[in-house]
């Protein structure tokens, strides 16, 4: 009878629990589950280790909290004199390395998993770039840069007056996501060209630094289809709060299909780069190009921020000689944080990001920068 | 100071002080003198680096950067850091060490007094150097504390500013430590043998040997920085042939017993203030002799737990995680032997002990959240999240910011020979305590949904929490500077004396003194009779 | 008496702190040997002598060998392997190649860094010949095919299937771009490291 009462309280205890667990997820309390069999294990070792701590932490401080009750002076209590005991010592002692024992075991295990990176079927190449991020699928000869979503970037400039709860997934949006097939092993391989930093999603269940000049490995295998978003991880400089990282996962034949068009894409822009473009397409394409490539650090406006990122309206670079400004974007300037774009974006993008910094924020050069004057440049 | 200095010389005519101001300050060669420009320094960088926090916690009240570029913003995060651990925590402790161990083993003075001079006054001129890089061209450093390259060389010129500042502040240390192990080696009253030392020196001797085996390596990897950037050399630069992980090795190697430099002084104090007010001898106090010295070793031997995402192989990163793990055990013994001392004690609650038993709750958290991050696949989610950022600040403030304050509070009467206001003091107790957790619980929550540290922005699902942080953080530095305001009082203003003996319970040799202690202690040594000492309290 | 001891105990703990500032030096060779014996950062080992491959042919294994190149931003190169991957068995020695193009019309000298994933692997993984462990200086617009030879141990462990073997071009700072002695500059001899 008795028995029956405490079961159902417990069972309406532990149904409680429960509930504040989703509850906590729901209000981004707790640590996500991610959509990976080892973000799910992370999840499981991480709410083991919490509990335990949770229930030693009752117990010491529920015996503080006793003590400080039971044993004060204004009760009148005489102190006892006992200074050690050589039992409560050892056990205490003991106690605890079991409980770690208890611990290790099953974060070995997870650890093991998650440094099983062969027979992955595919590999994506990660380099992180200040700010923003290259991917290359090694197999299909896709590669392509994501930066931060220029309405993001619009919104977070200082004095932008853009409220970002207006802006959907501010700073967690990206201009193109890296897109991967679901229920496939992929492992990464991730570095980085300038400074370390850390590539990081959550629902994925780790992180890895990106360390210039070596290659990091990790994998995972996305079981449900859907939009994953992160952030860099590692502190790498002034816009190291917005270089998101967009995950989108697509079932293998939606998946093939976008590889395909990818694919596509890069055999016309490779011809586009040959033919002659008009002052207005490049003026068009240049203005998304400057917003996602230029905008982070020379602001949207063209101002900068100076001396370290210098204004463009009316600059001499970019009212002077084509030829120079030119060589400036391609190769970049060493020594400062204008990196080189030659080899960074096509030619096409350079040349429309060059035609629309000639043409705006009050710049009138009226000069079309051709995709074949970047080739021309480039080889010097 | 001054003042004090003068009203004090009309009561005492054997306390033979210097008269003039600089001769009694900037020539001072008196541990007291010196313990006290420790303490007031401490208080002005406190001060200072809490500024910095405000406008972090400005910054991130709400999403968008409303108040600061990016790049102050990162200079704000590192220079907080650098100014609250060289300029705050750890001259702190020095600090007190000056004041107290002396007093503590019957010493009248510490061993190598214009020694301690000097390790006090290159401080100011350190960190004058390194705020100055805040009003240069290529601005304050913005890597963050840890001064990872490639990051931190891609800084201007004031990089080299930063670099001497902190050989300064490491030659301070050193020779800080150097002092007190000498004071404590070789200058102890007859009869105090080292198991019968208190346990406050029994923590500051093994900080002491930690910080002369690790600020060195911190010069070097520094160094190496600086010759890195200035004169061409690639120890961390991957095309030069070097590997820029191989700094975070080493700095490790320095950062992991730095952490524990600022921690075991915290216990030692607690040490001294739990008993005292528990009216009962300190619970096992051999094991907590041991316990600090494991922790010390420990410490060598784990650093790669701070970098658990550059990639090791498998086996290093059990190794580490293991080994980490592990260090929860003599910390645990730690904690239990207060609750015990507690227990069946006749506890009274003054300031000094709410401060104690704060400290013992909330440094336990962070240390709970630390074994959370110890364990390798968790820490693949936790690394650099502000779970971290929380794991951090509760051992630092709650931990050793708390245990400095409850010091202060503690031997204040001894210093001043005047108590502080009881009322205010625990108004400021109970006013930090909660914001306190206000500030940083949330942070937990945070880091766990997936918001990264040292950002200076944040999505808007992260809004709330950060709020709640930037309230509590408000709170908490206004609390400090009340704090400020309580110490004025006590020092300057307060007409309650205290007496020889401050506290009931409290039984150390520093208690045998009057108060305010007078210039010079224990000229003769006291003598004690070896069998009524026990954990340095006499019976 | 105490003022002796003092200064005893001063000089000793001095020499300890100038000991272990030494120490951090040291700490720079010493990661690098203990790296060469955990695989920790998975930097390969220089040149070694083909003599010392006459180990086994382990015909029962095939191990996928990956190439990844990259081109630093400061390098107006471009730089490919003609294969993607390519299998080999354990104590084969195998040779892949490597193009690299010289987008400028004047000389440029860089040097390649590599790098293995597993880093475990790069114990196991040697190279006889590598266009990696010398600077490489091409004319304007001068294209180049280099070859890489080397050889992935039997000892490999059995659980790595796939490695990738990565290099990175650099420029080369400071490099003299005219005199062709350049080519033959032992960058294992230059580095403080030995890596190549």
């Amino acid at each position: 009878m008795l028995n029956k009462a405490l079961n159902s309280r417990l069972t309406w205890l532990v149904g409680l629990l429960a509930f504040a667990g989703t509850a906590m997820a729901d209000y981004g309390l707790n640590m996500t589950e991610g959509v990976t069999p080892f973000s799910a294990e992370v999840y499981e070792l991480h709410m083991i280790i919490l509990w335990i701590c949770v229930v030693i932490g009752i117990g010491v401080f529920g015996a503080m909290f006793y003590s400080m009750y039971a044993h004060r002076k204004s009760r009148g209590v005489e102190p006892a004199q006992f200074s050690h005991s050589t039992l409560a010592e050892v056990l205490w002692t003991v106690v605890p390395i079991a409980i770690l024992v208890v611990m290790a075991i099953p974060a070995t295990r997870v650890l093991i998993f998650m440094e099983q990176t062969t027979d992955a079927e595919m590999t994506v190449k990660i380099t992180g770039y200040q700010w923003k991020w290259k991917y290359e699928y090694m197999e299909d000869g896709v590669e392509f840069i994501s930066s931060l979503h220029p309405d993001s970037n619009a919104a977070r400039q200082v004095g932008s007056d853009i409220d970002p709860a207006t802006v959907e997934n501010y700073l967690l949006d990206v201009d193109k996501p890296l897109v991967l097939p679901t229920n496939t092993k992929v492992r990464f391989l991730i570095t980085s060209d300038d400074v370390i930093h850390a590539w990081w999603v959550p629902a994925l269940g780790w992180k890895r630094d990106a360390i210039p000049g070596f290659i990091n490995e990790a994998w995972t295998e996305i079981n449900e289809p859907g939009t994953y978003r992160g952030q860099c991880a590692e502190l790498c400089g002034k816009d190291h709060g917005f270089m998101p990282i967009v995950v989108v996962a697509k079932s293998p034949e939606e998946y093939a299909a976008w590889v395909a068009e990818q694919q596509g894409d890069a055999v016309a822009e490779t011809e586009a780069a040959q033919r002659e473009w008009s002052f207005d397409e490049l003026m068009d394409r240049g203005s998304d190009v400057y917003a996602a490539q230029c905008a982070a650090c020379h602001k949207p406006d063209g101002t900068g921020l100076p001396p370290a990122f210098p204004s463009l309206a009316s600059s001499a670079v970019a009212t002077g000689p084509v030829d120079a400004h030119i060589d400036l974007v391609v190769n970049g300037r060493p020594g400062t944080a204008m990196q080189a774009f030659g080899n960074l974006l096509s030619d096409v993008d350079v040349a429309a990001a060059l035609t629309y910094t000639r043409n705006a924020f009050g710049n009138e050069t009226g000069d079309a920068v051709q995709p074949k004057q970047i080739a021309d440049a480039k080889r010097g | 100071m001054s003042v004090t200095a003068t009203e004090l010389d009309h009561h005492d005519d054997h306390d033979h002080k210097p008269s003039g101001f600089l001769d009694r300050w900037l020539f001072s060669t008196n541990h007291k003198d010196i313990g006290t420009l420790y303490l007031v320094f401490s208080l002005v960088m406190f001060l200072i680096g809490g500024s910095m926090a405000m406008i972090i916690r400005a910054e991130l009240f709400q999403p968008g950067l409303q108040l600061v570029q990016p790049d102050f913003f990162n200079q704000m995060t590192t220079m907080h850091a650098l100014v609250m651990i060289f300029g705050a925590v750890m001259p702190a402790f020095v600090g007190l060490a000056n004041w107290m161990i002396p007093m503590m083993i019957g010493a009248p003075d510490m061993a190598l007094p214009r020694m301690n001079n000097w390790s006090f006054w290159l401080l100011p001129f350190a960190f004058a150097m390194l705020l100055s890089t805040l009003f240069m061209d290529s601005g304050a450093p913005a890597a963050g504390w840890t001064l990872y390259p490639p990051l931190s060389l891609q800084g201007g010129n004031s990089f080299a500013f930063v670099i001497f500042a902190i050989h300064l502040m490491g030659i301070s240390s050193i020779m800080g430590a150097i002092n007190i192990i000498a004071t404590i080696l070789n200058m102890r009253a007859p009869g105090m043998n080292l198991l019968k030392m208190p346990l406050f020196v029994w923590t500051w001797l093994i900080t002491a040997f930690l910080l002369i085996a690790v600020m060195p390596v911190l010069a070097g990897a520094v160094t190496m920085l600086l010759t890195d950037k200035f004169f061409a050399t690639s120890f961390f630069n991957a095309a030069g042939g070097g590997d820029p992980v191989m700094f975070q090795h080493i700095f490790w190697f320095f950062g992991h017993p730095e952490v524990y430099i600022m921690i075991l002084p915290a216990f030692g104090i607690v040490s001294e203030i739990i008993p005292t007010f528990a009216r009962k001898p300190l619970f096992g106090y051999v094991s907590m002799v041991y316990a600090t010295a494991s922790i010390a070793f420990l410490s060598f031997i784990v650093w790669a737990h701070h970098m658990f995402t550059v990639g090791m192989p498998l086996g290093g990163e059990l190794y580490f995680m293991y080994a980490t793990m592990l260090i929860a055990v003599p910390t645990g013994v730690k904690v239990f032997n207060w609750v015990s001392t507690m227990w069946r004690g006749a506890m009274t609650f003054e300031t000094p002990m709410l401060w104690a038993l704060a400290f013992v709750i909330l440094f336990t958290i962070g240390g709970f959240s630390g074994l959370m991050l110890a364990i390798v696949p968790a820490d693949f989610q936790y690394h650099d999240t502000y779970f971290v950022v929380a794991h951090f600040h509760y051992v630092l403030v709650t931990g050793a910011i708390f245990a400095i304050i409850a010091g202060v509070y503690y031997w204040l009467p001894k210093w001043t020979g005047n108590m502080y206001n009881e009322t205010w003091a625990k108004i400021h107790f109970w006013w930090s305590v909660i914001s306190v957790n206000v500030l940083f619980f949330p942070q937990h929550f945070l880091g766990l949904a997936g918001m990264p540290r040292r950002i200076p922005d944040y999505s808007v699902q992260f809004t709330e929490f950060n709020q709640w942080s930037s309230i509590g953080g408000f709170a908490f530095g206004l609390a400090q500077v009340f704090f400020a305001i309580i110490l004025i009082h006590a020092c300057y203003y307060s007409k309650k004396k205290a007496a020889a003996q401050s506290w009931e319970g409290a039984k150390g040799l520093e208690w045998t003194i009057p108060s305010p202690a007078p210039h010079h202690t224990f000229s003769t040594p006291p003598k004690i009779n070896k069998d009524q000492l026990a954990a340095g309290h006499l019976d | 008496m105490q003022q002796r001891s003092n200064k005893r105990t001063l000089a000793t703990l001095v020499l300890v702190a100038f000991g272990m500032f030494g120490f951090g030096f040291a700490m720079v060779p010493l990661y690098d040997v203990f790296c060469e014996i955990t695989g920790l950062n998975g930097k390969t080992g220089g040149r070694v002598a083909a003599t010392e491959f006459n180990s086994e042919v382990d015909e029962n294994r095939l191990i996928t060998v990956q190439f990844d190149t990259a081109v630093d931003s400061g390098l107006p190169w471009d730089f490919e392997a003609e294969k993607l991957s390519m299998k080999v068995r354990p104590g084969e020695l195998a040779e892949a190649y490597f193009t690299a193009k010289n987008q400028l019309s004047e000389p440029v000298v860089g040097h390649a860094v590599p790098s293995v994933a597993p880093s475990v692997a790069s114990l196991y993984f040697a190279k006889t010949e590598c266009f990696c462990f010398t600077q490489q200086t091409l004319a304007g617009n001068e294209e180049k095919e280099m070859p890489v030879r080397f050889m992935v141990s039997p000892d490999l462990p059995e659980n790595v299937k796939v490695l990738t073997l990565s290099y990175r071009f650099y420029r080369s700072a400071g490099a003299e771009v005219a005199g062709a002695e350049d080519k033959s500059k032992d960058i294992s001899e230059v580095s403080s490291d030995g890596t190549g």
